[in-house]
């Protein structure tokens, strides 16, 4: 016992300034914040999860424009009919409980994805599964399809959801829920102004080619979305995103077999 | 209180204010200033953390060593200040995403820093929280004040609530969108300052250079 009293009573003694004192409180103070640090980030991730989860249904009703300031939006929410779609089928699928199925995480399965050798988007992987939201007017006839999309823009990736008329060429809007842009320049995706550009255009040509595009100049006024001033590069992302998601290796096969009775 | 730790709180505010004479942590100011919501969040964010990261380095000041105290200093404030991202994140999820990065760069705030460094080193813990939070407070007045211009004439609404009705709601008011933009707050910010020192003359710094004239040439 003393000679642990010992021990402490030259430690107490030793200057402030000393090697063993200086490496004391560095690697003290590195643990307790550290400690500090990932109990909050531990214990506050549920709510944040729910804050996630409820952000991302808003973002749904955005898009779809049935969104306005005080609306509750879990029984809103309630009114779509998530599903999962199997991508290289181009058809629905009962394998996932479209619930609980995390497209993200998907993405990262080797068993759920591919590799993509074209990748304009810049996703790495693309998920095999996809869950899309289905809004049915009253009688039950579909009403409106919105699909998951996400893609690289300057800093972040950046993903969303575009909402299609139910001819699935029409779009009715698009809205990214996550990203991290440059505030002010690519973080204007979130500008009201911009995004109802995106309303009545269409993504493809009557010949059926992918014709929609982001871009400064326009050619075909149907098919044209101004880029954002100042933010060349995440309009690039932006325009790569629609065009990978919206051809043959994202949701064509499936939104050719949704108009043909065939999803 | 006493007078001397009344005069830590309320110096910050106007007479050693961290902005307008100090000049310090401008970058934030620009950025969350367009509306008034998020710039009180901020202000709260800014307070606690300048509070309390005053409070723990002066609880510490005898233990820490001379040659790695900025760095000390820094892991304090950046504990804190994921503490309260983490913090926003869970309870005021909309605001969190309007803040993005700026409250993780409180870190970077040389208000912060500047007073651990120059007043919680050398201090009891009780007046450094106390300075601390004035400092923060001066920083949340500066920011509020600026906000209440860019939001009411950038956008004709405070907190939100409409106050003059824009013309794009069938109002009469055209807003103003350059305040909505950053660099607005730079002209705000000037003339704040300009203001105040025409007002306390002792704030005005001296020249550190003089033009001749012909005559004393």
């Amino acid at each position: 016992m003393s000679k642990l009293n010992n021990i402490l009573t030259n430690f107490k003694n030793m200057p402030v300034d000393g090697m063993t004192k200086t490496l004391f409180v560095a690697i003290t103070l590195c643990l307790v914040c550290s400690m500090v640090v990932s109990f909050a980030a531990v214990n506050l991730k549920e709510v944040q999860e729910v804050n996630k989860a409820i952000d991302k249904q808003k973002n749904i009703l955005q898009v779809a424009g049935l969104y306005y300031e005080g609306i509750d939006v879990e029984k809103s929410f309630s009114s779509f009919e998530p599903i999962v779609v199997d991508l290289n089928q181009g058809k629905f699928t009962n394998r996932f409980d479209p619930l609980t199925f995390d497209d993200k995480k998907a993405a990262q399965d080797p068993q759920l994805s591919i590799s993509l050798k074209e990748d304009p988007a810049s996703i790495g992987r693309r998920t095999n599964f996809a869950t899309v939201y289905l809004l049915k007017k009253e009688d039950g006839s579909l009403d409106k399809v919105i699909l998951p999309i996400h893609g690289y823009g300057l800093w972040s990736t950046l993903y969303g959801f575009i909402a299609l008329e139910k001819n699935g060429n029409d779009i009715f809007g698009l809205q990214f829920y996550q990203h991290a842009e440059t505030p002010g320049l690519g973080a204007e995706v979130d500008n009201p102004k911009w995004k109802a550009q995106w309303k009545g255009k269409k993504i493809n040509n009557d010949s059926g080619e992918l014709m929609i595009t982001v871009a400064k100049t326009q050619k075909y006024k149907e098919h044209h979305i101004d880029a954002l001033a100042g933010a060349t590069l995440t309009s690039n992302g932006v325009d790569n995103l629609v065009k990978f998601w919206m051809g043959e290796a994202g949701f064509k096969k499936f939104l050719t077999n949704l108009q043909n009775g065939a999803a | 209180m006493s007078q001397t730790r009344k005069q830590l709180l309320t110096d910050p505010l106007v007479d050693n204010n961290p902005i307008t004479l100090q000049v310090l942590g401008i970058c934030s100011a620009l950025a969350v200033t367009s509306s008034l919501n998020v710039a009180f969040v901020m202000s709260l964010a800014v307070i606690a953390v300048c509070g309390f990261s005053s409070l723990f380095i002066s609880f510490l000041r005898h233990y820490i060593p001379n040659s790695i105290r900025i760095i000390v200093q820094m892991v304090i404030i950046a504990s804190l200040v994921i503490l309260v991202d983490q913090i926003i994140k869970a309870y005021a999820y909309e605001i969190s995403k309007t803040l993005s990065v700026f409250v993780g760069l409180i870190i970077t705030n040389c208000i912060v820093m500047g007073r651990a460094e120059a007043f919680a080193m050398k201090n009891k813990p009780f007046e450094s929280f106390v300075d601390g939070v004035g400092n923060g407070l001066g920083y949340s007045l500066l920011l509020m004040s600026v906000g209440v211009i860019r939001e009411l004439f950038g956008s004709g609404s405070l907190f939100g609530i409409m106050i003059f009705e824009p013309v794009s709601n069938g109002g009469w008011y055209v807003p103003n969108g350059l305040l909505l933009l950053p660099p607005s707050a730079f002209f705000i910010i000037g003339f704040i300052i300009w203001g105040v020192r025409t007002w306390k003359k002792s704030q005005v710094e001296a020249r550190e250079y003089k033009i001749q004239t012909l005559e004393e040439h």
